[in-house]
């Protein structure tokens, strides 16, 4: 969907402000939506894509304003509610009464060095021979779905060269919204910045994205 | 802050000592908890890792073997995942990793416009500005107006190559070695190797070396 997060290219927010010596966490309480993003989402009731939808969906002026750990906080509490999980007056009292949920898992302490070196890989079993291959031009599609997409609107109906075929991907924009997964061919794609620019761009820079199948045509 | 949040937040301090947000996410860990759906070991053992086990270390000694290793250095320009998997690291917000290696030629610069994708198993959690718009928005359409808001000026002719992390693959930079770090051990090596220079906004300088 075309929301606030699809931010490559806007202006107006001013200058990169690195903090010096920044520390890991600037409070306690965002430790612990780290650890209960990561926690619940080993529950497995929702994808990647699935939460990121959350996060994109939330009102643009929200967005804009929160921090990164505020977005996965409104997320999380959504996506809880949506599932079932949580109810809205739980999460206004802090007092469970709604009917619990059975999760499919429950990550466990003596699991967490197991579980996050092994991960969550994204590659699947090919169901077809991928379509191009290092070198070919491609143009990337032009759509505005309502729906979860990774193709940023900066690089849609843009012409690029296929540099690398990283493998064959879990497909984001039909599995963030609990359709069962599918797996799409995943290319890294680069564009020059007067392909996407214009004549306002940088000529020596140029940009990738990684792009699935779908979101390709031959050049 | 008007009078009444003011008020507001006072009265709530009193109360209770926190503030909107952390009683907030309080309430959350303890429904979480309550209903069984977090171990609260687990939320202990995950913050731990990432306070204390997985940061941006990590990636500078894969950096400074890469530099120091050629052999090591071909490995990761093949399949950076394997590479990474060698010296232990791997897993979680890292499955699918490439190494971008900064040539004379052309520099990397990692960003994710759609959200918050880095390489967790190698530089560990993001800065907040990686996460903020300003840099989201600049890096692909000012790149070199991006490096300087860091204080960086890359060398006239050094083309900029942006990579936006917009699958699960995660992009690590590998930046030249400098001059004056030769005979250097690969420990010396990683200690002049920040976070910065491997998401492509700093470079490595054999002064930084403690």
């Amino acid at each position: 969907m075309n929301s606030a997060h699809d931010l490559g290219g806007q202006m107006g927010f001013g200058p990169v402000v690195p903090e010096k010596d920044e520390p890991i966490f600037h409070a306690d309480w965002e430790k612990k939506v780290l650890a209960i993003n990561v926690a619940a989402g080993a529950m497995g009731a929702w994808t990647i894509d699935g939460i990121r939808h959350a996060r994109e969906s939330l009102p643009p002026a929200q967005y804009l304003s929160s921090s990164y750990y505020q977005i996965w906080l409104a997320a999380l509490d959504k996506v809880l509610v949506e599932q079932g999980f949580l109810s809205k007056e739980e999460l206004a009292s802090g007092v469970a009464e709604s009917t619990r949920r059975e999760p499919k898992r429950v990550l466990k302490g003596e699991e967490v060095p197991t579980v996050l070196r092994r991960g969550f890989p994204y590659e699947r079993e090919a169901p077809a021979p991928a379509r191009f291959k290092v070198g070919d031009k491609v143009r990337t599609i032009v759509m505005h779905p309502q729906h979860h997409t990774r193709l940023p609107r900066y690089a849609r109906g843009k012409q690029g060269v296929i540099e690398l075929v990283t493998g064959c991907h879990v497909f984001p924009d039909t599995g963030a919204h609990g359709a069962p997964e599918q797996a799409q061919w995943l290319y890294t794609v680069v564009f020059t910045g007067s392909e996407l620019w214009g004549r306002d761009a940088d000529p020596t820079s140029t940009v990738s994205i990684e792009a699935w199948e779908s979101y390709l045509e031959p050049a | 802050m008007s009078g009444h949040d003011h008020h507001h937040h006072h009265d709530h301090e009193h109360d209770n000592h926190f503030t909107p947000i952390e009683a907030r996410v309080k309430a959350l860990e303890s429904l979480m908890v309550e209903k069984g759906y977090v171990d609260p070991s687990a939320l202990d053992a995950i913050i731990d890792t990432y306070e204390t086990r997985v940061g941006p270390r990590n990636g500078a000694r894969v950096v400074a073997k890469a530099w120091s290793d050629p052999a090591y250095a071909d490995r990761l320009k093949a399949d950076g995942t394997a590479a990474v998997a060698e010296l232990g690291y791997g897993g979680r917000g890292g499955e699918h990793i490439v190494a971008c290696f900064n040539t004379p030629e052309e520099h990397n610069l990692i960003v994710c416009t759609l959200c918050s994708c880095y390489p967790w198993p190698v530089l560990g959690l993001p800065p907040v500005w990686y996460k903020s718009p300003p840099y989201r928005a600049k890096a692909v359409i000012d790149p070199r107006g991006t490096l300087s808001d860091f204080g960086v000026t890359l060398p006239e002719g050094q083309r900029i190559r942006v990579w936006d992390s917009t699958a699960e693959t995660r992009f690590i930079v590998i930046p030249m070695r400098p001059e004056g770090t030769e005979g250097w051990s690969e420990d010396e090596l990683a200690s002049i190797v920040n976070r910065d220079s491997m998401i492509g906004v700093g470079l490595p300088s054999p002064g930084d070396k403690p």
